[in-house]
């Protein structure tokens, strides 16, 4: 490669990467690295589920990562990484089944948390081991969030 | 030569790259458009913009739905495809003998069909017809407000009384946007003389006096008054043919029965037995009131126009049809089950009811036959009346769950208990003409 066509190679590389930066910000990139309930209702298709929390019995106890995403850093980076990219590409490539609902990954990681804040409580009624447990929401179905009628 | 072609491949691969970012930038931006629920007021509606199609300048994706409800799609026991009841059930020549709707009974079509089959219809096209019919088939305000000079319930007064050929010329459309929802708000509205009146004799009965619900029904509330106006029982009251709703005494089905008994009114007498019977119209707002739906704050608009996403967009689908044709967004919103469990659930219900129907339809055909046989052994019509008297009040059950479009599904009990009361009736009638008949 001749010296000037490196420099030709850079420019483009520079406006694709000052175009990415851009984008980024302007989509709230940053947002998703914080635990500001907000974030979740970037892309409005959350928006229910935010204004309905706003009026739960868990709003003034938990936001939406403690619940929604493990505690530990690592896991909670991957399961943000994980989820983040299948709501963007489902958003924006508009594919996906209404009214939205919880995979069972997400769900037991939501039950870990319910156990986690609540296990003294029910240790002697919840079952055991994950897997086998009862699971809270199922009866507990409207304390984080809606959307309800 | 090797370092050009890999130049050019990188050239090549971040523009690609750039221009998929880019892309992604304006879809973003695009999305964030979306959600901030802008329209653009293009055309401007007045309470004379009947067409549809200039609300659609302002509202092309409710105006889309709307024109949806031209689909024909049949579910297991109604749908929208105009099928003959008739064929369908032979049983209901014989329990309408003498009506109208012996010679013509068919399954209701979409909004977008309300005023064609109104005019194609055997019961318009063989038998008179009022002008009546229009308060429900057309979007007939301007009409009403022509007639009245601008009182809407002095043209209602007017146009009813007029044979039916001669106020079919006043109007021009089926069901349409200015008969829901107020051209300079949007908002919803109820605009049709006999539920205003209907509605406000139902209140007085709750002890409410004067109440008008434009001004003072919930949002929610208004989400089924807007249907209550038309899918409800009514009559043609007196000689102006003034379409009433017979709601005075409450919206059960004893309550609008002893209505009618006070007034003396039957819509026709029944050409096998005599009797002065009732026909049930589509009383779906008087049945929901009854159910568990109701009782929890649904409305009907929850089931049959529920919310819709477009793009970033929420709108209520204008595409009014059976919830089992889109059971995710009818049910999946409240019940945490799949689609097919819902579905299924609604099935169960309506082939439980089915089945009741299709008992009392027996009871009545076995009434007709009973009483015939005493006439023709000669027991005169006083020892008949106590059969007949039966025979109008398992008769004008029976019809009210069978003419209410949803197989029982907006209140199953209720629609049991009808139905329970209809077979008893049927067969206390049957015993009477049995016992009367001369041997």
């Amino acid at each position: 490669m001749t010296h000037k066509a490196a420099w030709g190679l850079s420019a483009l590389v520079g406006v694709f990467l000052g175009l990415s930066a851009y984008t980024f910000q302007f989509a709230k990139g940053f947002a998703y690295f914080s635990n500001d309930p907000t974030a979740c209702a970037n892309c409005h298709i959350m928006n229910d589920q935010l204004d309905s929390w706003l009026k739960s019995s868990h709003h003034g106890q938990a936001v939406c990562n403690d619940c929604h995403t493990p505690q530990a850093l690592i896991p909670k980076l991957i399961t943000k990484a994980e989820n983040g990219w299948n709501h963007s590409v489902k958003f924006t490539l508009q594919n996906f089944a209404e009214p939205i609902r919880i995979r069972a990954v997400n769900a037991e990681r939501l039950q870990a948390n319910c156990i986690r804040c609540h296990q003294e409580l029910v240790s002697e009624i919840h079952g055991g081991d994950q897997g086998s447990q009862l699971v809270c929401t199922k009866c507990h179905l409207g304390v984080g969030h809606g959307p309800r009628r | 030569m090797k370092s050009r072609t890999l130049y050019i491949a990188l050239i090549v691969a971040v523009a690609a790259a750039t221009f998929a970012v880019a892309m992604l930038l304006v879809n973003v931006s695009e999305r964030r458009q979306e959600a901030r629920q802008t329209y653009f007021p293009l055309a401007k509606m007045t309470e004379d913009t009947v067409d549809p199609a200039e609300w659609g300048k302002n509202f092309p994706r409710q105006y889309d739905g709307y024109l949806r409800t031209v689909d024909t799609q049949r579910t297991r026991y109604g749908g929208s495809e105009a099928f003959s009841r008739l064929d369908e059930d032979p049983r209901l020549r014989r329990i309408f003998a003498g009506y109208a709707f012996a010679l013509d009974y068919r399954e209701e079509r979409g909004h977008a069909y309300s005023l064609r089959d109104q005019d194609e219809t055997a019961r318009t096209t063989q038998r008179p017809q009022p002008g009546s019919c229009l308060q429900c088939h057309a979007s007939v305000l301007p009409a009403y407000r022509q007639l009245g000079g601008g009182d809407i319930m002095k043209g209602f007064e007017l146009l009813c009384p007029k044979p039916f050929s001669e106020a079919r010329k006043l109007v021009s459309h089926a069901i349409a946007c200015l008969d829901c929802h107020d051209p300079a708000t949007m908002k919803i509205r109820v605009t049709r003389p006999g539920f205003l009146n209907g509605i406000k004799a139902l209140k007085r009965k709750e002890g409410i006096e004067n109440y008008d619900p434009n001004t003072m029904a919930t949002r929610q509330e208004m989400r089924s008054f807007v249907c209550g106006q038309c899918h409800v029982e009514y009559y043609f009251s007196g000689d102006r043919k003034l379409v009433t709703y017979p709601w005075s005494n409450g919206l059960k089905v004893e309550e609008i029965e002893a209505y009618y008994d006070q007034i003396g009114f039957s819509d026709w007498t029944h050409a096998e037995t005599g009797a002065g019977v009732l026909k049930a119209q589509h009383p779906e707002f008087e049945m929901w009131n009854q159910g568990i739906h109701a009782r929890s704050g649904v409305a009907c608009a929850d089931c049959h126009m529920p919310y819709a996403r477009q793009g970033a967009m929420k709108i209520s689908d204008h595409h009014v049809r059976s919830p089992l044709l889109n059971v995710e967004r009818a049910c999946l919103v409240c019940h945490p089950f799949s689609a097919d469990e819902m579905r299924s659930r609604a099935e169960t219900i309506q082939e439980r009811n089915a089945r009741l129907l299709s008992r009392a339809e027996d009871a009545l055909l076995a009434l007709y036959d009973e009483v015939t046989a005493a006439k023709a052994s000669g027991v005169g019509p006083e020892q008949l009346a106590p059969a007949l008297a039966l025979q109008r009040k398992a008769q004008f059950r029976a019809d009210f769950v069978n003419a209410e479009n949803s197989m029982g599904f907006h209140a199953p009990q209720e629609a049991a208990r009808i139905l329970g009361e209809a077979i008893d009736y049927a067969r206390q009638g049957e015993l009477v003409a049995a016992r009367a008949r001369k041997r």
